[in-house]
């Protein structure tokens, strides 16, 4: 081995050259190599990567569908969309998180819990997705935040479309409200038609036209860049937006009828008998449903759910009252139509009745020294429960389940909300089957004044009396009037199912009509003081007290005495003009006393829609 | 038409008597000046078309030409004289950012991060300049005493500055150094046993890493492992460069790099901006560029007169190789995420003057020989 030091100059230079040689073939043997690794990322996996490359840039993206707006009859609106402003950060783009909050803090309020939520969202999402900070900000606070927009990179206030009630509490039992959706509403809609979509409806006239509300989902193919920020659209299908409702509703009347039933709970119900147009569908108290849009606290839904005569109950719909002497004017058909008495046949009220084998216990009369020799017109007039007591006995529960269930106890009444209670017709069979026990006579004459184990809700009475006012024409009532496209054609119109009571003799319905209008007219009309007042119509109507809880039997009803929340409850149902009934109106307040203190309600309502000219022909 | 033949001629001859005035080399002045241009191109792209950037990148392309020019008036027989004195000075410059980096902690550190990377800078010319002054003096190929002294002097700049740590200028500074003994005829065989005992050093090498050093090993092994995190970058960057295909998109048009989804376009991934946009064949075109670079400066080296000359000459050709090979080898996806940026075409100020510095050496020695030789 050649161990000399080499120091001549030609033998550097040719050792040299060799490693210039050796060096440049490395160089370019490497380079190469590198060509070779970018032919296999650009030749060969070049399919691979393209489409990772386009499965980066673009992205599928839903387009919500605009939810439908709701109307009253008259166009007023009841549900619309309006932009609320969220705050965003984008974290990748915020330089100090901390000192962005707490700057941001100083110009909007965020809660404690506004912060903690966004630390836990950060850490779910990618660092270049935009989270949520603040929800629902306030005109000033957004006008404030465009300010000083320039202090906060990465931070944005992104608009959306969120539900609005413009008419507050009003009708709220009857619209109802959207909220967020659930993990159990998920199961059971189509997800895919709810891509984009944040909210559904969760009761009322929301929950059940859901469908046709909401509309059909859109979805675009969307160019974004590695923020997600949208550059470019490469393609879309517009999403179908829900169709409008227009109700029947007339907000007018329901105001009418929410401020005439005051400050008392109970509901107050205003049909068209022609129709089963609902005017008026009153649930008292209520609640605003603007609540629950961006979810209620747990401290509000609380105060809801336990307050005072639970707001969130829906009385008109859910609420199941004994109808007491509003019953009287469908037995009172019942017993002249099969014959069991005469519609002139008088019999004698001694304040109390006796069961023929049972001498002791006294079915009392609201009247304590009763009401002489009556006829179903005086029994009527008066509401003596003595000639119903009799009335039911001559009938029997089963005759007079078969005849009622004809008017609708006892079913549900088909309007366009869902949990509608059905009530409750009893019969020696029901008895037997939910109760496993045998019915007993005396039942029956509890029955037949509306009381024992007889349960109607306030709708169930509107359809029975719209029934009785178009003289056997049942109709289904019905919420909403017609739909709409967004352009206002109509593209369904709602059609009620109708069915017909058959009497063996039609003149009975007029007989009842006359005996109804004495309840206002009669000298002894228990609801004559709202009678003497009527002017330019004439109403046929019922009282009704429904007990609350049970009297011994001697004992004295004292009103005076007895807490507000124990005071029985009043109905009141009525039809209006007598000859060609076009509205009728079923009441019942709670803790009201008497029927006849809730008459003048009905007389309000009737005269706003009667009377008020323009109003009916806007009606019509 | 034989007039216009001589005027192009004569013209063309004036031309580059002017440049052999100024000490320039018109074959290597053609390859850097279209790959500044090239990379000008480039950045518009990558730098989302602003023109403050690309203002910005002109005056540092003419204040580095400028250094070229001023660094190819020196003579390689100056340079000679200068570099103990510069190397002593680096040494001395690096020592000063090592202790201050250890005094000072927390937020005060990033404020001296542009004071720390000036020596490292001015050691990838120090460096070989320095081995280059050593072996020069020293029996060609260099006995084991020369050896090891060089193995100091390499050593001691690139430790110190991978422990800053700076890992990318630390190889570049470390390969320097390399390629001057290697140029000095190193041994075959001592470059194998030396390449073996690396290999034998590879763990003590990882256990002196720091976690994000071996995190960076770590991702190029298998970037799917963190895919917005360390691996981010490998992950865009290859997707960039394979959705480039053959073709590429279009100047301009890459989704990729236009769309943000590839990090340090403008810098240190710029290639893959390049590969995305004008493909595999625009990927030959500009790697055969840096190659025509190399070779002119290895034919230079080999024509050098002296000794140091051709040393310094060889070593400055083959860190731009390296630099080259790094960066698009990191960019690609086949080494780990270094911090070495695309020669010339990455945006940034302090590799792009050291560059053209080297090259106005290149330029000098270019010269040198020519007034020899006549």
């Amino acid at each position: 081995m050649r161990r000399s030091l080499v120091t001549d100059h030609s033998e550097i230079s040719r050792l040299f050259k060799v490693r210039a040689i050796v060096a440049g073939l490395f160089s370019f043997l490497l380079i190469a190599a590198l060509l070779s690794r970018l032919g296999w990322l650009q030749i060969v996996e070049y399919a691979h990567f393209s489409g990772l490359s386009k499965e980066n840039r673009v992205r599928l993206m839903a387009l919500p569908p605009n939810r439908g707006l709701i109307y009253d009859r008259n166009g007023i609106i009841l549900a619309e969309n309006r932009p609320t402003y969220h705050l965003e950060l984008i974290p990748e783009q915020v330089e100090d998180i901390d000192a962005t909050l707490e700057g941001l803090g100083e110009i909007v309020t965020i809660s404690e819990q506004n912060i903690e939520r966004f630390h836990t969202s950060m850490r779910t999402h990618r660092p270049f997705e935009s989270i949520s900070l603040r929800t629902r900000l306030s005109e000033e606070e957004v006008a404030r935040l465009a300010v000083n927009r320039h202090r906060f990179p990465g931070m944005d206030v992104v608009a959306r479309l969120s539900r609005h009630y413009p008419q507050g509490s009003s009708a709220a039992h009857a619209i109802g409200y959207v909220g967020r959706i659930s993990e159990k509403e998920l199961n059971t809609i189509d997800v895919s038609n709810y891509r984009g979509s944040t909210h559904i409806g969760k009761t009322g006239l929301e929950k059940y036209y859901e469908e046709e509300l909401h509309g059909i989902v859109g979805q675009q193919n969307v160019e974004v860049n590695a923020e997600g920020r949208i550059l470019r659209v490469i393609d879309k299908i517009p999403p179908l937006p829900g169709n409008n409702l227009v109700l029947n509703l007339d907000m007018e009347l329901q105001r009418t009828a929410e401020q005439a039933l005051g400050d008392f709970a109970g509901a107050v119900i205003v049909m068209q008998p022609k129709t089963g147009a609902v005017l008026a569908f009153v649930s008292e108290p209520v609640y605003d449903p603007n609540l629950f849009v961006h979810g209620i606290s747990v401290k509000d839904y609380n105060a809801l759910r336990e307050g005072d005569y639970k707001p969130l109950f829906n009385r008109a719909l859910f609420g199941q009252y004994p109808p007491g002497s509003t019953f009287k004017p469908f037995l009172g058909l019942a017993g002249i139509d099969a014959k069991v008495i005469g519609h002139k046949q008088s019999m004698r009220c001694i304040g109390y009745y006796t069961l023929p084998n049972d001498e002791e216990h006294r079915y009392r009369d609201w009247k304590k020294w009763g009401h002489g020799e009556v006829d179903l017109s005086d029994a009527m007039e008066q509401s003596c429960d003595v000639y119903f007591y009799e009335l039911a006995h001559r009938m029997g529960i089963n005759r007079m389940h078969d005849y009622l269930r004809e008017f609708g106890f006892g079913d549900k009444t088909g309007i366009d909300l869902f949990g509608e209670r059905s009530g409750l017709l009893p019969s020696k069979e029901w008895k037997r089957r939910v109760h496993n026990k045998i019915w007993y006579p005396g039942e029956t004459l509890i029955a037949g004044i509306g009381q024992g184990y007889m349960l109607a809700t306030p709708l169930q009475l509107a359809v029975a009396t719209s029934a009785l006012a178009n003289k056997g024409k049942k109709i289904q009532p019905r919420l909403l009037k017609e739909m709409r496209d967004t352009n206002g054609e109509i593209t369904a119109m709602a059609v009620p199912s109708t069915s017909w009571i058959e009497l063996k003799n039609e003149n009975h319905w007029d007989v009842m009509h006359k005996a109804m209008q004495r309840v206002l007219r009669g000298k002894w009309g228990t609801a004559r003081a709202t009678g003497w007042k009527l002017k330019g119509y004439e109403m046929a109507g019922k009282t009704g007290t429904a007990q609350v809880f049970g009297i011994a039997q001697d004992e004295e009803y004292d009103a005076e005495t007895v807490a507000r929340k124990l005071r029985d409850h009043a109905l009141f149902i009525a039809f209006a003009p007598l000859e060609d009934p076009e509205i009728v109106v079923a009441i019942i307040e709670e803790n009201g006393e008497h029927g006849s203190a809730v008459a003048p309600i009905a007389k309000t309502i009737m005269d706003k829609y009667l009377l008020e000219d323009e109003l009916k022909e806007d009606a019509k | 038409m034989p007039s216009k033949y001589q005027f192009d001629t004569e013209y063309q001859g004036r031309f580059a008597r002017v440049l052999q005035l100024i000490r320039i080399d018109p074959v290597l002045l053609f390859g850097l000046l279209i790959l500044t241009l090239a990379g000008l191109g480039i950045l518009y792209s990558a730098g989302d078309q602003s023109a403050e950037l690309m203002q910005k990148q002109v005056v540092r392309l003419s204040i580095a030409f400028l250094v070229m020019l001023v660094a190819a008036q020196v003579s390689p027989h100056q340079l000679y004289l200068w570099t103990p004195w510069v190397f002593l000075v680096g040494v001395i410059l690096l020592l000063m950012v090592f202790f201050a980096g250890d005094v000072g902690k927390g937020a005060q550190r990033w404020l001296k991060i542009g004071v720390r990377f000036q020596p490292s800078e001015i050691m990838k010319l120090a460096t070989p300049l320095m081995l280059a002054w050593y072996l020069s003096e020293r029996p060609l190929p260099p006995g084991f005493r020369s050896l090891m002294i060089s193995s100091v002097l390499v050593l001691v700049p690139t430790i110190m500055i991978a422990m800053q740590p700076d890992l990318g200028t630390a190889l570049l500074v470390g390969m320097a150094g390399f390629f001057v003994v290697f140029f000095a005829g190193l041994r075959w065989r001592v470059l194998i046993g030396a390449g073996l005992a690396l290999l034998a050093f590879i763990p003590i090498l990882w256990r002196m890493m720091h976690d994000y050093q071996r995190q960076r090993v770590l991702t190029l092994l298998d970037p799917e492992s963190d895919p917005l995190g360390a691996g981010y970058h490998i992950i865009q960057s290859k997707i960039a460069i394979g959705s480039g295909g053959l073709y590429g998109k279009g100047w301009l048009n890459g989704t990729q790099s236009q769309l943000d989804f590839l990090p340090e376009r403008s810098t240190d991934f710029i290639f893959a901006v390049f590969a995305e946009e004008f493909g595999m064949m625009g990927a030959v075109v500009l790697l055969s560029l840096y190659a025509f670079i190399i070779w002119r400066g290895l034919y230079i080296a080999d024509h050098a007169q002296d000794n140091f000359s051709r040393l310094l000459a060889g070593s400055l050709s083959m860190t731009f190789f390296v630099y080259l090979f790094v960066n698009v080898g990191m960019v690609s996806g086949i080494l780990p995420v270094v911090g070495v940026p695309l020669p010339l075409v990455s945006y940034g100020g302090t590799s792009l003057v050291t560059l053209m510095a080297g090259f106005g050496m290149l330029m000098s020695i270019n010269s040198d020989r020519k007034l020899l030789s006549r």
